[in-house]
């Protein structure tokens, strides 16, 4: 008589402590996402929303020397209006490729130059020497009187 | 009775009966250092610890005048410099205590792995340690940013793009860091929280993790020392910290503070150009000296390896050398058994002569 209900009482004892310990485990882990969760959302950055440059007017961008570049912006980012030796304009992306550093025109090798880590890049955008795995990004140029019209190809 | 104490007595006598003083100062009393020819390299830890405080004191009171927004940053430093009185003073020791924190960091760190302090049963002082080590130097990548000029701009656009070569995660720490696509006001906003207070909070919880670890096992003799004491040749001796070694800290301490006062002095740190987002990178840029020798090793390595970005493999090997430091004490398992490896102080050597030999490449080329 005595010893049936400790049996019956000990074997449902088992269960539910490891019931009582999986709820406890399991609010506790629940708490933890519930804090985390948010704080991590709010530390990543909303997206802005802003629209996609795909054109930029240079105002009086033909004034360009030859031999020479000039920085302007394309939206939140920096591009590169470039004119040759021979006087044709061209435009570029002024991020480099390697670890985004803002790149420069540099006369004495009429090249396009990355003072970070030393990129080197022809007239054409394309990647010459030096760490940059990739050209710089092309852009369209027209000439609209004395302003440059830059746009995305 | 009672009135026949003087007030400091008394006084000493209501604290110990609330909070048991008697233990510490019995724990404090009996505390010894070993004492033989390394000794020297025990001070280093200590006079890091000090450039954190200074670091501190100095860093609440820049706190008072500095505003980390795009638009007023640079100027916010420059009213410290020009107008505050000892505002130069007071920035310029911090930017010095900083860089010659890191300088002693480094020779705490070489000096603990060269003499293999690392050995069981300290594994944890220098897990800890490593992590301090880590934190200090994103305390001084974040600090970098804070005045908001041209080369810290740039710095910290190459930094936190080195973060997007991390597999998987990259671009969501870059934005991460970054506060957004790209390094502007909103990074500048999130430097400051991390430099202010997320650091610090993670500073102080680890590194009185690594002070009590230190505290609890005492000073670690080096096998060389502990050997000769073990065969009887040479018994080990011990000084007691208070008063001997920690006056000699407190030594150590004010050297510190003279070659700091004297580098503020005469060599105010600069504040430079204010950083434009649209000027293309300034000739002869390069990051903070402690930093060089990866910036260099960048500038090296070929754009495309075995078709992979050159880049990618520069900083997953630089991961690969920090997991190194950070796993050392489990996986060189000799010393626990007083031998010493060749391989892993080979290696200590090669990392070492590899960060000075890649820092003066970065400062002639």
């Amino acid at each position: 008589m005595n010893t049936q209900p400790t049996q019956g009482s000990s074997s449902t004892a088992t269960p539910r402590r490891s019931f009582l310990n999986f709820l406890l485990s399991t609010s506790i882990g629940a708490s933890i996402v519930a804090i985390f969760y948010p704080v991590m959302k709010y530390l990543t950055p909303p997206k802005t929303g802003e629209p996609a440059t795909a054109s930029v007017v240079i105002p009086k961008g033909t004034e360009l020397k030859n031999n020479s570049g000039q920085i302007f912006k394309f939206g939140s980012k920096p591009g590169i209006l470039v004119r040759t030796p021979d006087g044709e304009f061209r435009a570029f992306s002024a991020i480099c490729t390697h670890l985004e550093c803002t790149v420069q025109y540099k006369k004495e090798t009429s090249q396009i130059w990355c003072a970070c880590h030393n990129g080197v890049y022809d007239l054409s955008g394309r990647n010459v020497s030096g760490p940059p795995p990739r050209p710089l990004e092309n852009f369209k140029v027209n000439l609209r009187g004395e302003d440059v019209v830059v746009s995305k190809g | 009775m009672a009135r026949g104490k003087g007030l400091s007595t008394t006084l000493y006598e209501w604290i110990d009966e609330r909070v048991q003083l008697e233990s510490l100062i019995h724990f404090m009393s009996k505390k010894a250092v070993p004492q033989h020819r390394h000794s020297v390299w025990y001070y280093f830890g200590g006079m890091t610890l000090f450039l954190f405080f200074v670091q501190v004191g100095t860093g609440i009171l820049l706190t008072m005048y500095y505003r980390p927004s795009a638009e007023e940053a640079y100027e916010s430093v420059q009213f410290i410099m020009t107008e505050v009185r000892f505002g130069w003073l007071i920035r310029s020791i911090h930017s010095w205590s900083a860089n010659l924190m890191i300088a002693t960091m480094f020779i705490h760190l070489f000096s603990v792995y060269f003499l293999k302090s690392y050995r069981k049963p300290r594994e944890l002082t220098w897990v800890t340690g490593f992590g301090l080590f880590a934190l200090v130097l994103a305390f001084g990548f974040s600090g970098y940013l804070l005045p908001w000029n041209e080369l810290s701009f740039f710095a910290t656009k190459v930094g936190t793009e080195i973060a997007g070569v991390v597999p998987f995660v990259g671009k969501f720490m870059v934005r991460l860091l970054r506060g957004g696509d790209d390094v502007t006001g909103a990074t500048l906003s999130r430097f400051y929280g991390f430099h202010i207070a997320i650091l610090p909070g993670m500073v102080t919880l680890i590194l009185t993790i690594h002070v009590v670890l230190v505290q609890r096992l005492g000073m670690s003799v080096p096998i060389g020392v502990e050997k000769a004491a073990v065969s009887g040749q040479k018994p080990t001796r011990d000084v007691p910290f208070f008063p001997n070694f920690f006056l000699h800290d407190l030594l150590g301490w004010y050297v510190v503070i003279a070659v700091l006062a004297a580098l503020a002095a005469l060599m105010p740190w600069e504040l430079g150009k204010k950083a434009d987002l649209f000027a293309p990178a300034p000739a002869g840029i390069r990051p903070e000296w402690y930093f060089v020798y990866m910036f260099q090793t960048l500038k090296f390595i070929p754009a495309k390896i075995l078709g992979m970005d050159g880049e990618v493999l520069g900083i997953m090997a630089f991961g690969i050398g920090g997991l190194f430091l950070f796993l050392v004490p489990f996986l060189d398992r000799d010393p626990a058994h007083h031998r010493r490896t060749r391989l892993f102080s080979g290696i200590g050597v090669f990392i070492v002569v590899y960060i000075i030999v890649l820092t003066i490449v970065g400062y002639r080329v």
